[in-house]
C-alpha cells in the first residue's frame, strides 16, 4: 500500500526517463540525504563521525569506482588499493608543489592521474579476459606500491615514507572538524554517485554492460571495444583516485604507501560482492556492512565476555574474527549471489504488494 | 659478467621456479577439474604445513604425522566441495572466486586459532645449505635444498601424470576436465571427482608447504607464496599442468636473473611484481598463457 507506483502517470519524457520514477524513491533520497546532512551531524559523537561514517562514504566511492569496472563493465579488478594509491600520493604533491593550489582541484587532478594509470594498466584488458585480467591487474597493484616506496618524489622523501595530509581549505574554511570532514566527504560522494547513478543510465553506461554481457556481442553491434573498456578503466580509477584522496585527507590523516595493500582491494571487492555487483546502491550497501561488521563483532565478544564470563584471549578473538568474517562471505554467496541490493530490490517487490500475498 | 655467477643465479632461479610450480600445480589442479580459480590454495599450504609441523613438534613421529595431515586435508577437501562448492554449481566463476577468498580467511583463521600463530621452524633432514663439491668444481653455489625440492617437484608431477593417465579415478577426473556435462551423462559422479580433486590439490599444498617450511620456516608469510604462484599460473595457462612447470620455471628463472643484474639500477625490490609483468608481456602474445586451452568466441 505504501510503495507502489500505481496513479503516478507520466505525462512527459523526461518524466518518464528521471532518475527515480517512483515518487516514494525520491522521497527516501530526500529524506537520505536531509537526515545525512542534518541529523547526523547532530546526533552522532566524534567517535560515529570519525571511525564509521566517514570511512563508510569513501569505502562506498571507492566500491562504487570498483562496481563501475566489474560490476557494469565486467572487466575483473585487484588492483583498486592502486589507483586509491595514486589518488592519495597525487593529492599530496599537488598541494606540496604547486602554491596555492585549491583542494578540490587537486582532488580532481589526482582522479585523472589515476585514471592515467588505470588506462595504461587496463590497456591488457583489450587482449586478455576473465582471471587473466584479474591477475594481471595484480601487476598494477604491485608495480604502482613499488614505485610510490622506492622513489622519493611522491612521499616528498619522507625516510619512512608516510606522508602527512595537509590541511583542507575551501575559499577560506578550514575542514578540521570531524564533522566539517564528514559533510565535505558527503558532498563528494553524493555528487560523484549522482553523476555514476546517471553515467549507467546512458548509452555509456548501456555499452558497459553490454561488453560485460558479452564483448563479441558487443562488438558486433558496434560498441568500440577499446573506448570503451579504457574508459570504463578510466572513470573507475578516477573514483578510487578520489577515493584514497578523501581516505588521506578526511579519514587517516598521515599515509603511507603500505596502507594500500592488496587486503585493501579485497575488501572493496568484498564490499561490492555482499552489497550487489552492478548496483549503485550495492556499492553503498556493501560498504556499510563491511565497515560496521568488525564493530558489531568486537562488541558481541566483549558482551560474550562480559555477561558469560567467558574470557577469550585477545590473539583468539582476531582469528575467529576473521574466520566468522570469511564463513559470512561463503554463506552470503550461498545465500544471495546477487548481493544485498538484489535483497532490497526483493523487499521492494513485496512492498507493493504489501499487505496482499499475490 | 661472471659466467659462473650467471649460472648459478641462473639454476638458483629455476630452482625456485620449480617451488613456485609446486604451489602453482594445485591450483592448475582444481582449475581444471571445476572451473574454480581457487585462491585458497596459499591458505592450503600454510594449513597443511602448520598442522604437520605442529604435529610433529608435539612428539608424533614424523611418518605418523604425514599421514594425519594428510588424512586431515583429504577430509578439509571433501568438506569444502560439499559445504562451500556443491551449494554454489552453476554460479559464475566469479562468484566461486570470491567464495574462495572467503575460505582463504577461514582456513587462514582456523589454522592459527588451531595451533598459534608464532613461527615455526621446520627440518627435513636435508640442510639449506650450497653444495661444496660443486662450488669447488665450478665457483658455483647450487643449495642442495633445491635440488632435492626439485627432485620432489618431479616425482610429483610424475606420479600425478601417472595417476591422471592410468588409473580409473584419473580417466574420470580428466573426462570431468573436459567437459562437466559430457563426463555426467556418461555416469562420473561429479561430486566424488571434485572432492578428489580437492583432497589431491590438498596433497600437493601438503608438498608444498613442507618444501616451502623448509625454505622459509612455517609462519604466516607462507600464505603469500599464492601471489607468486599466480603469475606462474597466468604465464603457464589455468589449465596446463605442464604449464604450470614452464612457467614456473620461466618466472623463477627471470626474476632471479631481473633482480641481480637490473634491479641495482632501479633501486631493488623487484621480485614482488616483475614476475607479474613479465606475465603480462607474455599474455599480451598469448591471452591464454603458454599452454592454456584456446577460447574461441561464438556469439
Amino acid at each position: 500500500m505504501l510503495y507502489r507506483e500505481a496513479g503516478q502517470f507520466k505525462s512527459s519524457y523526461s518524466e518518464d526517463q528521471q532518475i527515480f520514477p517512483i515518487r516514494q524513491d525520491r522521497i527516501a533520497v530526500v529524506a537520505l540525504l536531509l537526515i545525512a546532512y542534518l541529523v547526523m551531524p547532530l546526533v552522532a559523537n566524534q567517535y560515529w563521525l570519525t571511525a564509521i561514517l566517514t570511512p563508510f562514504l569513501i569505502f562506498a566511492l571507492a566500491a562504487l569506482g570498483l562496481n563501475i569496472l566489474t560490476g557494469y563493465a565486467g572487466q575483473l579488478s585487484l588492483g583498486t588499493a592502486a589507483f586509491m594509491a595514486v589518488g592519495a600520493f597525487m593529492t599530496y604533491n599537488f598541494v606540496l608543489r604547486i602554491p596555492d593550489m585549491p583542494i578540490l582541484v587537486s582532488f580532481i587532478l589526482a582522479g585523472l592521474c589515476a585514471a592515467a594509470v588505470g588506462i595504461v594498466f587496463g590497456l591488457p584488458s583489450l587482449r586478455i579476459k576473465g582471471f587473466y585480467l584479474a591477475v594481471a591487474t595484480l601487476a598494477c597493484q604491485f608495480f604502482v606500491l613499488w614505485v610510490l616506496q622506492r622513489v622519493g618524489w611522491f612521499t616528498n622523501n619522507s625516510p619512512s615514507g608516510v606522508i602527512a595530509a595537509q590541511k583542507i581549505v575551501i575559499l577560506g574554511y578550514t575542514f578540521d572538524s570531524p564533522v566539517s570532514k564528514y559533510l565535505l566527504t558527503l558532498t563528494i560522494v553524493a555528487l560523484m554517485a549522482l553523476a555514476a547513478k546517471n553515467l549507467m543510465r546512458s548509452e555509456t553506461g548501456r555499452a558497459f554492460m553490454a561488453v560485460r554481457d558479452m564483448d563479441v556481442a558487443a562488438a558486433v553491434i558496434g560498441i568500440r571495444m577499446m573506448h570503451t573498456k579504457l574508459l570504463a578503466f578510466a572513470i573507475s580509477s578516477f573514483y578510487c583516485g578520489v577515493a584514497g584522496a578523501l581516505f588521506t585527507y578526511c579519514y587517516l590523516g598521515t599515509v603511507e604507501p603500505e596502507a594500500f595493500t592488496l587486503d585493501l582491494s579485497f575488501r572493496i571487492l568484498f564490499m561490492i560482492i555482499i552489497g550487489g555487483v552492478g548496483s549503485i546502491l550495492g556499492s553503498f550497501l556493501g560498504a556499510a556492512f563491511i565497515t560496521l561488521f568488525p564493530i558489531f563483532l568486537n562488541l558481541t565478544t566483549g558482551w560474550l565476555a562480559h555477561t558469560i564470563g567467558i574470557e577469550i584471549p585477545h590473539a583468539a578473538v582476531s582469528n575467529l574474527e576473521v574466520i566468522v568474517f570469511g564463513s559470512l562471505i561463503i554463506f552470503f554467496l550461498i545465500v544471495e549471489p546477487n548481493g544485498l541490493a538484489r535483497l532490497w530490490q526483493i523487499g521492494k517487490e513485496k512492498l507493493r504488494l504489501w499487505p496482499f500475498p499475490h | 659478467m661472471n659466467v659462473a655467477f650467471f649460472f648459478e643465479v641462473l639454476i638458483g632461479g629455476l630452482l625456485a621456479g620449480v617451488m613456485y610450480s609446486l604451489v602453482a600445480l594445485g591450483f592448475v589442479l582444481i582449475y581444471k577439474a571445476s572451473g574454480v580459480f581457487n585462491f585458497a590454495q596459499g591458505a592450503m599450504v600454510f594449513f597443511a604445513a602448520l598442522t604437520f609441523v605442529s604435529l610433529v613438534e608435539r612428539g608424533v613421529n614424523f611418518w605418523l604425522a604425514l599421514v594425519i595431515t594428510l588424512a586431515v586435508m583429504v577430509v578439509l577437501g571433501i568438506a569444502i566441495e560439499k559445504v562451500v562448492l556443491r551449494p554454489l554449481v552453476n554460479q559464475p566463476p566469479i562468484t566461486l572466486f570470491m567464495a574462495t577468498i572467503g575460505l582463504t580467511f577461514v582456513l587462514e583463521g582456523l589454522s592459527q586459532l588451531l595451533w598459534g600463530s608464532q613461527p615455526h621452524g621446520l627440518e627435513l633432514g636435508i640442510e639449506d645449505v650450497p653444495m661444496e663439491w660443486l662450488s669447488k668444481a665450478t665457483g658455483m653455489n647450487v643449495s642442495q635444498f633445491d635440488l632435492f625440492a626439485a627432485g620432489v617437484a618431479g616425482i610429483l608431477v610424475a606420479s600425478l601424470a601417472l595417476f591422471f593417465q592410468y588409473t580409473r579415478i584419473g580417466r574420470a577426473l580428466r573426462a570431468v576436465a573436459d567437459d562437466h556435462q559430457a563426463a555426467l551423462s556418461v555416469g562420473i559422479p561429479l561430486k566424488h571427482i571434485w572432492a578428489i580433486v580437492w583432497a589431491v590439490a590438498g596433497f600437493v599444498a601438503l608438498v608444498a608447504g613442507l618444501m616451502w617450511g623448509v625454505r622459509n620456516g612455517v609462519q604466516f608469510a607462507l600464505t603469500f607464496i599464492a601471489l607468486k604462484a599466480l603469475p606462474v599460473l597466468i604465464l603457464g595457462g589455468f589449465e596446463s599442468v605442464l604449464g604450470a612447470i614452464v612457467g614456473g620455471l620461466i618466472i623463477g628463472a627471470s626474476e632471479k636473473l631481473a633482480e641481480v643484474y637490473l634491479g641495482p639500477y632501479v633501486g631493488g625490490g623487484i621480485e614482488g611484481w616483475f614476475p607479474y609483468v613479465l606475465a603480462l608481456v607474455f599474455l599480451l602474445f598469448r591471452p591464454e598463457g603458454l599452454f592454456g586451452e584456446k577460447h574461441i568466441d561464438r556469439v
